[in-house]
C-alpha cells in the first residue's frame, strides 16, 4: 500500500506546490502546551517532513499555550499538539503528535 | 432516643453539601439550595427543551444576584447568536461581558479542517478554559455542549479519558459547572456523559399532552443531598425559567388576624363581624346565574375603596363585559381600573397550559402587588387539565398567595342538580371560607339564597339568607321561615301578608273575648253587690231584732222587780 500510493500522489500534487512555492511560503503554527514528550515528538516529526518535502519554503512558529493562553481561542485550539497551516489558504489543522506521516502529508496537503 | 434523633438530624444539616444557588425560580427550592458547589452538574434533555437557556440563566443570575462571574463555553452557537437568543429573556450578555462578569468563549469545531494523527490531549481546551476563568475570577462555568467534541474527534478513547480529566480538573478548580448534553436513546445522554458527572444530573423534557405542551424538569440524581424527585413543570417565560414545585414549599405562611370586609355588611356580620381573614382563601360556589361573580366584584370594590389594589383574573368574560354587567348592580369597576386600583387579567383557559397560567398569575401578582385576587371562574381550568393537575396547581397558587398575605376569592360553577357540597375540583379542603349561593325556585320565580358552609376560625352564622341583587346593589335579607319552610322573594311577601292577616284576625278575636269577659265580670260584680247589699240589710234587720229582744228582756225583768216590790213591800 505504502509503495503504491505515493507515486501518483506526488505527480498530481507537485505542480500546485511548485506554483505555490513560487508565490507563497508554507506558514505553519505549532501549538503546544509546555515541553511534553508529545510536543517534542510533534515538532520533530513536523520539521522532518517539511525538510523532506518543502525545504526552505516553510516557516514554523511554535506557540506555547502555557505561556500565551490567550492565543488558543484565535485559532480555535482544543487539542494539543495542533499544527495549523495558516498559509496557503484554506486553514487546515492537524492534531496529535504527527506520528502518522501519511496523514500529516494529507493534512498539510504537501504530499 | 429523642436526643439521638436530634443530634443525627443536626449532623445531617451541618454535613450537608455546600450549594451554589442558581437563582432560577423554584429550582433552588426543589434542590434544597441549588447545584453542588464546586462540582460539575449535567443538564440533559432533548432538542429544544431549554438546556442552553437553563445554563445561560445559571450564569446570568450568578453574576446578577450572587456576584459570581461566569464563563460560557459555547460549542454550538457563537457569542453573538447566544446573546441574541437570551436577549428575549431580558439578559444582556454583552453588557455583562463589558463589565468583565462574563466570558463567552465560542469553540468552533470544523470537522473538515481537522486531521488527526497520533496521540493528543485536550490541553488546549483546558488552557482556554483556565484562561477564561482566571481572567474574571469566574465561579461558574457552562459547557454547552461538550458532545460536539464527539463529532469532531475520532479518537474516542482519548476523548473519553480527557473528558474524565476535564471534570476532575473542573472540580479541582473549584468552579460550579453546568454541562449540557443531548438526550440519547434509552440513556440519559447520547454519549454517556452521565458516567463522568456523578454528582448532579437534571433532566429536562418537553411533552405534548392534548395539544398542550408542558416542559418538565426532574432531578435524576443529586449525590449527597436531598432533593425533590418528582417531575416538576417549568416554563420559559419573559423572566427566564421558572420551575414550579408541585408539592409545595411547606406550610409556613403566617396567619393574619386582620380582617377584610366582603363589601356586604350583612355578610360581614354573618362571618363573625368583620369579614374574611386577610390572606385567606374564599370559595364561592353555586349554580349558573346565582350571583357568584357579583359577589366577587363587590368584594373587589370594597377592597379598592379601602385603597388597596385588587386583581381580577377572568377566565370567561372580557373585562369590558364584566364592567358593564357589574354596573347594572351599582358596582363601578371602570372607575377603579381608572384609578389604578384594579387590574383585569382576562384569558381563555385554553389559551395556554395550566402551568403557564400559574406563571402568569405569579408574574402579574408580583408586578401589580394586589391585596386581593379574584379567579372567575376557577372551574374553567378543568378544560385544560385533569382534576388532579388543577388541584395541584391551585395548591401551589394558594401557597404563593398566602405567603404574600393576599386574599383570594375563587368562584366555582356547580353543575345544576349536582351536590352543592361537592365542588368538581375537590378544592374545598384548600379553602378557608366557603360560601354557597343557591337558586330557589318556587311560585313561578327564582330567588337566591346564600349561606356560609364553612369559615375557618370564625364564629360564622349558620343561617340561610336571601341574597338580593338589584340596581341599588346587593343585600342579604332574612329569609322567612314559615311552617319549617324557607320562603323568599314574593312568596315571602305573600306568606308575610297571609301571616299578618292571620295575626290580625287572632288579635280581633282576642279583643272580642276580652270584651265578653269584661261584661261577664261586670255582671258578676253587680250580682255580688246586690247580694252584699241584701246581706247588709239582713244583718241590720237581725241586729235590730236582737237589740229589741234584749231591751225587751231587760224591760221584762225590771217590770218583774217592780211588781215584786209592789207585792212584798210589807215584808220588811
Amino acid at each position: 500500500m505504502k509503495n503504491k500510493k505515493p507515486p501518483p500522489a506526488r505527480k498530481k500534487i507537485r505542480r500546485p506546490i511548485e506554483k505555490a512555492g513560487k508565490t507563497k511560503k508554507l506558514l505553519l503554527k505549532l501549538y503546544v502546551a509546555g515541553q511534553t514528550p508529545r510536543s517534542i515528538a510533534a515538532l520533530a516529526n513536523l520539521r522532518q517532513i517539511c525538510e523532506e518535502r518543502v525545504a526552505g519554503k516553510y516557516e514554523i512558529e511554535i506557540i506555547d499555550l502555557l505561556k500565551k493562553p490567550q492565543l488558543a481561542s484565535g485559532d480555535q485550539i482544543l487539542a494539543v499538539p495542533t499544527v495549523v497551516r495558516k498559509l496557503p489558504q484554506p486553514i487546515r489543522k492537524i492534531i496529535g503528535d504527527l506520528s502518522n506521516k501519511e496523514k500529516l502529508l494529507i493534512g498539510l496537503d504537501i504530499a | 432516643m429523642a436526643t439521638n434523633a436530634q443530634t443525627s438530624k443536626r449532623s445531617i444539616t451541618s454535613r450537608d453539601l455546600p450549594k451554589t444557588p442558581t437563582g432560577i425560580t423554584g429550582f433552588d427550592e426543589i434542590t434544597g439550595g441549588g447545584l453542588p458547589k464546586g462540582r460539575p452538574a449535567l443538564i440533559c434533555g432533548g432538542a429544544g427543551c431549554g438546556k442552553t437557556l437553563f445554563a445561560a440563566e445559571f450564569l446570568v443570575r450568578g453574576t446578577r444576584q450572587f456576584n459570581e462571574p461566569g464563563v460560557f463555553v459555547a460549542f454550538e452557537e457563537t457569542a453573538e447568536e447566544l446573546a441574541r437568543n437570551v436577549a428575549s429573556l431580558g439578559f444582556d450578555l454583552n453588557q455583562l461581558i463589558r463589565q468583565k462578569k462574563l466570558v463567552v468563549d465560542y469553540v468552533r469545531i470544523e470537522c473538515s479542517e481537522i486531521q488527526e494523527t497520533g496521540e493528543f490531549d485536550l490541553e488546549g481546551l483546558f488552557i482556554r478554559l483556565n484562561h477564561a476563568i482566571d481572567s474574571i475570577g469566574a465561579k461558574r462555568v457552562v459547557l454547552d455542549t461538550l458532545e460536539a467534541l464527539f463529532s469532531a474527534l475520532q479518537n474516542e478513547l482519548i476523548l473519553r479519558a480527557e473528558l474524565r480529566r476535564l471534570f476532575r480538573w473542573l472540580k479541582d478548580k473549584g468552579v460550579t459547572a453546568v454541562i449540557t448534553a443531548e438526550r440519547g436513546q434509552g440513556a440519559l445522554t447520547r454519549y454517556g456523559l452521565e458516567e463522568y458527572v456523578a454528582d448532579c444530573v437534571v433532566l429536562l423534557d418537553n411533552r405534548v399532552v392534548d395539544q398542550i405542551s408542558t416542559r418538565r424538569l426532574r432531578v435524576v440524581k443529586y449525590r449527597g443531598s436531598f432533593h425533590g424527585a418528582d417531575e416538576y413543570p417549568f416554563l420559559i417565560g419573559e423572566n427566564g425559567i421558572s420551575v414550579l414545585p408541585v408539592t409545595s414549599l411547606g406550610l409556613t405562611h403566617e396567619a393574619s388576624n386582620q380582617s377584610v370586609s366582603s363589601g356586604i355588611l350583612r355578610m360581614d356580620t354573618m362571618l363573625g363581624g368583620k369579614g374574611f381573614y386577610r390572606g385567606s382563601s374564599i370559595l364561592i360556589s353555586g349554580t349558573a346565574g346565582s350571583g357568584k361573580s357579583t359577589l366577587a366584584a363587590k368584594f373587589v370594590e370594597a377592597n379598592c375603596n379601602r385603597g388597596e389594589r385588587a386583581m381580577y383574573f377572568a377566565f370567561e368574560e372580557s373585562p369590558s363585559q364584566i364592567t358593564r354587567n357589574m354596573k347594572s348592580v351599582g358596582i363601578d369597576l371602570a372607575a377603579l381600573v381608572h384609578k389604578g386600583l384594579l387590574k383585569f387579567h382576562a384569558a381563555r383557559p385554553t389559551y395556554q397550559g395550566l402551568e403557564m397560567h400559574l406563571v402568569n398569575v405569579h408574574d402579574a401578582v408580583k408586578t401589580f402587588k394586589p391585596k386581593v385576587v379574584v379567579f372567575d371562574p376557577v372551574t374553567n381550568l378543568t378544560e385544560i387539565g385533569s382534576e388532579r393537575e388543577v388541584k395541584s396547581m391551585l395548591t401551589r397558587l394558594l401557597d404563593f398567595l398566602k405567603m404574600h398575605q393576599i386574599t383570594a376569592m375563587f368562584t366555582s360553577l356547580t353543575a345544576g342538580g349536582a351536590n352543592l357540597d361537592q365542588t368538581e375540583l375537590g378544592v374545598s379542603s384548600l379553602m378557608d371560607s366557603w360560601i354557597i349561593v343557591r337558586n330557589l325556585e318556587s311560585s313561578g320565580e327564582r330567588n337566591r339564597a346564600l349561606y356560609i358552609l364553612k369559615s375557618r376560625g370564625q364564629a360564622h352564622s349558620n343561617q340561610v339568607r336571601e341574597f338580593v341583587l338589584s340596581k341599588n346593589g346587593l343585600d342579604l335579607l332574612d329569609v322567612y321561615v314559615s311552617d319549617g319552610e324557607i320562603k323568599v322573594g314574593s312568596e315571602k311577601l305573600a306568606q308575610k301578608t297571609r301571616d299578618q292577616e292571620k295575626a290580625l284576625l287572632a288579635r280581633e278575636e282576642a279583643q272580642v273575648r276580652n270584651l265578653k269577659l269584661e261584661r261577664f265580670r261586670k255582671t258578676v260584680k253587680a250580682q255580688i253587690e246586690a247580694l252584699e247589699a241584701d246581706l247588709k240589710a239582713r244583718e241590720a234587720e237581725i241586729r235590730i231584732e236582737l237589740a229589741t229582744q234584749k231591751q225587751r228582756t231587760i224591760n221584762l225583768s225590771q217590770a218583774r222587780e217592780l211588781m215584786n216590790r209592789h207585792r212584798f213591800v210589807d215584808e220588811k
